[in-house]
């Protein structure tokens, strides 16, 4: 390289001489996101571990689903969770009290997670136990889209208060969704929730995506939620077990 | 855009160049990003990089869905797969959700 070319006579003549060129690159920007994530979702394949990301706007109900589904869970999937906030560890000492073991990441400026910090998360946790996974994304409903962690499936929740067109206005989430959760659903009479409305335009945001309407207070939906967790799980288990 | 710098001048520097004149991106409209924060971020970043003073070129890339009944492929403008015959909506896109460098032009 001319950069290390020590003879500054040379290094100039070929700065005159050089001529404007083009290069092709055709790289993928977040190339290096993704090749970690390809590392991650490999070591999850090799241990049968069902890996979802959980996507939602702050305040959606993420913990609150999360809390009871680990419960539920509790002696019939080991489950782990990782979970991102900006700052403090709020939602990981609410996850804990499931039993469950839980890493908190802490973002500080950034509105995502991405795939190297979901390596080192892994570090600490007992992945040989591992049948479920849990990601608690950072609550946003943009930048987190683009960024591929190593996931299976990619949960996003849509609770009754935040509006029934949340799905149309933020497509690039929806899409990606694998199932949408709709959450607070004990609060929908109260807040006027429009059902029809809303399962309109998942409908057409995320239309290949599983629905599940649930309440985390009341409980009500979550059986379905859960059997398909457990589904999920049992794919994966057989696909790393491999046809017999 | 610091991703994409880094590429940019990792590129540049593998390909013994001293200076970026131009870098060339793809940006599909559900990459999730926004080609204007993109300029922004690029003109606070290049400063003190082999890319200082260099212009950035950013060719959008409309969503390209796929009707599975139609059996044809159709571009969206308002992000939502609608397609344009049977009115049903997409299960599969097709493009959009580019984001890459695609060429530089250095010296």
């Amino acid at each position: 390289m001319m950069s290390q070319q020590p003879d500054s006579e040379i290094h100039t003549a070929q700065l005159a001489s050089g001529r404007r060129r083009t290069v092709q690159v055709r790289q993928a920007i977040l190339s290096k996101n993704d090749r970690i994530a390809q590392r991650n979702r490999a070591l999850f394949c090799a241990r049968g571990i069902l890996v979802v990301n959980v996507l939602s706007s702050p305040g959606s109900g993420k913990t609150a689903l999360l809390v009871e589904t680990l419960l539920a869970l509790k002696g019939d999937l080991a489950s782990a969770v990782i979970v991102g906030d900006l700052a403090t560890d709020n939602d990981a000492l609410r996850l804990r009290t499931s039993g469950a073991p839980v890493v908190q990441l802490n973002t500080g400026a950034m509105c995502h997670l991405e795939a190297g910090m979901i390596a080192s998360a892994l570090k600490v946790l007992p992945l040989d136990e591992l049948g479920l996974l849990i990601i608690e994304n950072v609550g946003n409903l943009v930048c987190p889209a683009s960024y591929d962690l190593g996931e299976d499936l990619r949960i996003v929740l849509l609770s009754v208060t935040e509006g029934e067109d949340k799905p149309s206005k933020y497509p690039p989430m929806f899409q990606t969704a694998d199932a949408v959760v709709i959450t607070k659903m004990d609060l929908a009479p109260a807040c006027g929730f429009n059902r029809r409305l809303a399962m309109e335009h998942v409908g057409k945001a995320a239309a290949k995506a599983r629905i599940f309407e649930t309440s985390s207070k009341t409980r009500e939906g979550l059986d379905g939620w859960l059997e398909y967790l457990k589904e999920q799980q049992r794919g994966k288990c057989a696909r790393h077990v491999g046809p017999s | 855009m610091e991703s994409a710098l880094n590429l940019a001048v990792e590129q540049a520097q593998e390909a013994g160049a001293v200076r970026i004149h131009s870098i060339r991106l793809r940006v599909g409209v559900l990459s999730g990003v926004v080609p204007d924060s993109l300029r922004f971020a690029f003109e606070s970043l290049r400063a003190n990089t082999p890319a200082e003073g260099a212009s950035l070129e950013i060719e959008e890339i409309p969503a390209l869905f796929w009707c599975h009944s139609c059996r044809l492929e159709y571009q969206v403008t308002n992000l939502m797969p609608k397609c344009p015959h049977c009115h049903a909506f997409s299960r599969e896109l097709r493009a959009g959700r580019e984001l890459e460098v695609v060429s530089l032009e250095i010296e």
